[in-house]
């Protein structure tokens, strides 16, 4: 089994290799900060023209997750889109792609920091989203029991090697990886993420395996300061 | 023939002073229209590239620029501008000499471009930056000579096709523009007369004496692996004694500081030494060299950075630490000992440890044979010519047609079909990709038939990434104190990210202590006496040549060494008995457990670049053969790799089809190509380089360039990124032509030696620093292992 199964207020959730967590008991898979057309807009403000392939790397892994999962439900947790012109600008092509993995789905877009209300791409927009136990938002606050976050792109590195991972606060909150491309990170030691990690917590890194271990042994073998890559 | 202003002359003639031939010689040629000097070091080669200069300005010179000098060191400029002023002050000329580098202060450089002065001394990146201002057609309107020294140096880097396409610039700009290369003793002086520009005439002064070189015998042996030379502190320090001045040189910054501070530690005359690397602060390079002009310093421990033509005058020893790697650049090294033109110098070469004794002894058999050796040099790197057209355009509009004609009259670039020329336009301008393009976004746009910037703001950003030089990411080190303390060097990165408070490193020959991370700045105190935990910096590791490994192989095949000292003709024949010795015509590859690992050891003496890709293609097998390779490390003679199973049949690894069948995909995914890549899309301008100013501690400001690789790979497989990466990993980094050399010499007689424990040969390899990690299922069994220990030890299993 390459996935890592856990509970978070009664719920029982799974870690998906590729940054993805699914909740197998409401078919729900939910993912975190897309950052699609974040090329572009690098490029719009007259930086450098990286490969604009990071969106269509992106939609293909999600639709991969979907059809393994077999989930009818999708949350994106916010920063899906790099800024808001980033929606309007997406390619014709991509946007067929991410209209057919929403086809037959309900899909929620949690507005984000970067995208605080893209338009026109179906779906239902919500600043929060609540489903059983659970609360589903894009930065963590402080005291949340069962809520599900992203925003802080975390990073831990196990057996000499740096890699995007969940931390789960066992009882209060998860907060995900990164699931776009082109994102960068923040080491699991930063203060703001210790901040949100109680008694217990573990990092869940992504990689071929989701594989779990102590956030207390993840911190203290990444470094707090670093421009590592995923 | 020019003649020298009278006023010159005589202040020569007063110094006692005499012209050597080839200084005559430039003079009288000043008129051609491009010349290559070949002088050995302490030859004046400098002085008889401005001789020319100096007679045309002459007494009463016109305002403007008239000569440009360029140096491969910001050192050099410096030193050369100290030294020029001299004559020309003695002699009462009124021409204004300066330099410029990345060391001059803003407000200098701005007077510099309003009002430039008749001599500028620069490096090849700065003047790539001042070709990249609108302005620089009129700054360089009236140059008439350039002066490039220590050619044969740039020659060997990207640095030196980055100059070429800015000479060809400066060409447009300043038509019957004159050049002059010098260069130190080069095995093929054609080839670098082509790369100066074609129909450059070759000038070579008289080579002067063989140095006196000899390697050091210390009472001590050298350690089995390592390098850095701290055994044979106590016969350096009676070297320097006896000496006036030493140059201590070695190949690594990391090496020269743990060194300096041992040999500080050991100096109970408290001579005065110094000590002098790229990573030390301006300041404290700065004091040295003074110091050293001034004759106060006894001996300066240092790296490559000295290794190009200062003038110190005194230095009447040199002593190479580590094996030279290369004969060439020993020859240019020891040049530096005794700068007087036909004298001979005075070198000692220290092996760092038992293999170097048998490499320094090769080494002396080339020098005394004046077998200079050295690769051909590949057509111009086109990401290099990538970023070249970035600046052009920073500079204005220009048409395409005019550039590639500008180009192509390049040294490297004269082979540059019209079609590649345009992938790096198309590049530069739209990005060059297959399946989607900018078009609102372009980089370039062409507006009435000429390229220009879409945003001319992006200027600023691709002024800030212009340079072929690519270092790690670097923190600077301060003392901690009120006003930012004291700044002391700099440190890499990822060295400064394993740091915690408390520990110890060594920087600028002294211990300090890790207390903090202050923005961007590593903050110290000063520890004097504790233990270092590590000295920090890396080093550009060359490859032994394939000269010298030839040599090497053949000084293994002799029944007995009476040459080599007995410790080390000891070991060699202790390895002849345990196991065997390699020879030139079979692989030797020997195969043992040793501390729970199984490894496999081969001697392919290839050099340390195509050992590793050999490491990284045999590992790949290893894999695909469920092996389980855990990780390697090679040196320039073998490569050593460790994993979970034994390797008892060394046919299906070495199967040469299916290695270069792997080549391909391996290609793709190893880390040797990621770190290729890095270096190129940082050159052509895909990548940002990193700036202090922009780096938050913690948030990571960039995803890495690997993401950027993978995504290539997988959308795009063709670009010319890759294309690029390709071609320069095969060349340099991945050197697989000198893999395939060897296994044609070897001709199949691969022969694998199962043995009980590590041999003699092979043990040496078990203590160097290095070690490439290999991605695989040994690893995920191993992460698998720890992942469970951690939840056990939590109580979480």
């Amino acid at each position: 089994m390459s996935a890592y199964r856990f509970t978070l207020a009664g719920c029982d959730l799974t870690a998906l290799p590729s940054g993805g967590l699914f909740w197998a008991e409401a078919g729900l898979l939910v993912v975190s900060d897309l950052h699609f057309g974040k090329s572009t807009r690098l490029a719009r403000r007259g930086g450098a023209l990286l490969p604009p392939y990071e969106t269509r790397d992106t939609l293909l892994r999600l639709d991969a997750d979907l059809t393994q999962t077999g989930a009818t439900e999708v949350i994106c947790l916010g920063d899906s889109f790099d800024d808001v012109a980033a929606a309007d600008e997406m390619e014709a092509a991509d946007r067929q792609a991410l209209a057919r993995l929403l086809e037959g789905r309900r899909w929620t877009w949690i507005a984000g920091n970067h995208d605080p209300a893209p338009g026109g791409l179906g779906g239902h927009h919500a600043a929060e989203h609540r489903q059983g136990a659970l609360t589903f938002r894009h930065i963590a606050e402080p005291g949340a029991v069962g809520e599900v976050s992203g925003h802080f792109h975390p990073k831990a590195r196990l057996a000499g090697q740096s890699r995007p991972c969940f931390l789960l606060s066992p009882g209060a909150r998860l907060i995900l990886p990164a699931y776009g491309c082109y994102t960068g990170g923040l080491f699991c030691a930063a203060p703001e993420l210790a901040a949100l990690m109680g008694p217990g917590a573990l990092a869940i890194l992504t990689g071929r395996v989701a594989r779990a271990i102590p956030y207390a042994a993840a911190a203290q073998t990444s470094p707090r300061a670093s421009t590592v890559g995923r | 023939m020019s003649a020298l202003p009278p006023s010159l002359s005589d202040w020569f003639a007063a110094q006692g002073w005499q012209l050597h031939p080839h200084q005559q010689a430039m003079l009288a040629r000043a008129a051609a229209r491009s010349t290559l000097l070949i002088a050995p070091t302490g030859g004046g080669k400098t002085l008889a590239g401005f001789l020319p200069s100096l007679a045309e300005l002459g007494a009463a010179p016109k305002a403007g620029l008239h000569t440009l000098y360029i140096s491969p060191l910001k050192a050099l400029a410096a030193d050369i501008r100290r030294n020029l002023r001299r004559p020309v002050e003695g002699a009462g000329l009124a021409i204004r000499i300066e330099d410029r580098t990345g060391d001059t202060t803003y407000t200098q450089r701005r007077r510099q471009r309003a009002d430039p002065p008749h001599i500028l001394l620069t490096t090849p990146e700065s003047l790539a930056l001042l070709l990249s201002y609108e302005d620089a057609p009129r700054v360089f309107a009236g140059l008439q000579r350039v002066v490039v020294d220590e050619i044969h140096a740039l020659a060997e880097s990207k640095r030196g096709d980055q100059l070429m396409l800015a000479l060809a610039r400066l060409e447009a700009l300043a038509p019957g523009l004159r050049r002059v290369g010098l260069s130190a003793t080069v095995e093929d002086p054609p080839a670098l007369a082509r790369f100066l520009a074609p129909g450059t005439e070759v000038l070579e002064a008289d080579p002067g004496p063989d140095p006196d070189i000899r390697m050091l015998l210390t009472e001590a042996a050298p350690p089995w692996a390592g390098g850095g030379g701290r055994y044979a502190i106590p016969a350096i320090l009676d070297a320097v004694r006896r000496h006036r001045t030493t140059l201590i040189f070695h190949n690594t910054r990391a090496q020269a500081e743990i060194f300096f501070r041992d040999l500080w530690l050991a100096n109970t005359d408290d001579l005065p030494i110094g000590i002098h690397h790229g990573s030390l602060s301006r300041e404290a390079r700065e004091r040295v060299e003074q110091a050293m002009t001034e004759g106060r310093l006894r001996a300066v421990v240092c790296t490559g950075t000295l290794d190009l033509g200062i003038d110190w005058g005194d230095v009447d020893l040199v002593i190479q630490v580590g094996a030279p790697k290369n004969v060439k650049r020993l020859v240019q090294r020891i040049g530096r000992a005794n700068h007087r033109y036909n004298a001979p110098s005075k070198a000692l070469l220290v092996p760092a440890n038992r293999w170097e004794v048998v490499e320094c002894h090769a080494a002396l058999q080339a020098v005394r044979a004046r077998a200079l050796d050295g690769e051909p040099r590949g057509p111009g790197p086109r990401d290099v010519l990538c970023q070249h057209i970035l600046a052009t355009a920073c500079a204005g509009p220009f048409e395409a047609a005019a550039l590639y004609d500008e180009v192509t009259s390049a040294g490297p670039y004269t082979g540059l079909s019209r079609a590649e020329f345009d992938a790096c336009l198309d590049f530069a301008a739209t990005g060059g990709y297959a399946l989607r393009a900018y078009d609102r976004w372009q980089r370039l746009m062409l507006r009435d038939g000429r390229w220009q910037l879409r945003d001319p703001r992006a200027a600023a950003v691709i002024r800030q990434n212009l340079g072929t030089i690519i270092g790690t990411e670097t923190l600077k080190v301060r003392l901690r104190g009120r006003m930012g303390g004291a700044p002391l060097g700099e440190v890499e990165e990822g060295f400064a990210a394993t740091l915690t408070q408390g520990d110890t490193f060594l920087i600028g020959g002294e211990v300090v202590r890790y207390e903090g991370l202050n923005e961007l700045t590593v903050e110290v105190t000063r520890q004097p006496g504790r233990e270092p935990k590590v000295a920090v910096f890396g080093g550009t590791k060359f490859a032994t040549s394939t000269q010298l490994s030839d040599r090497i192989l053949d000084l293994l095949q002799q029944d007995r060494w009476p040459d080599l000292p007995d410790h080390t003709a000891r070991w060699l024949a202790l390895q002849r008995e345990v196991s065997a010795l390699p020879r030139p015509d079979r692989l030797l590859c020997e195969s043992f457990p040793h501390e729970g690992r199984e490894h496999l050891c081969i001697y392919g003496f290839a050099g340390r670049n195509a050992q590793q890709t050999l490491g990284l293609l045999v590992t790949k097998r290893m894999e695909e053969t469920g092996l389980a390779p855990l990780g390697f490390v090679c040196t320039d003679y073998a490569t050593l790799i460790w994993g979970l199973e034994p390797v008892l049949d060394i046919g299906p690894l070495f199967d040469i089809a299916a290695l270069r069948a792997g080549l391909e995909t391996w290609l793709a995914g190893n880390a040797v190509m990621k770190r290729t890549f890095r270096d190129v899309a940082i050159i052509a301008g895909l990548i940002e380089r990193q700036h202090q100013g922009r780096r938050k501690s913690g948030r990571q400001a960039t995803f890495s360039s690997d993401i950027l690789y993978d995504t290539l790979r997988r959308f795009d497989p063709d670009h010319l990124m890759l294309q690029i990466t390709r071609d320069a990993a095969m060349r340099g980094m991945v050197d697989f032509g000198r893999i395939e050399e060897r296994l044609a010499a070897v001709a199949g007689r691969i022969e694998l030696r199962r043995l009980r424990s590590v041999t003699p040969l092979a043990a040496p390899l078990l203590l160097e620093p290095g070690r490439i990690p290999v991605q695989g299922a040994g690893r995920e069994r191993l992460a698998e292992a720890a992942a469970a220990r951690l939840m056990a030890a939590a109580g979480l299993g």
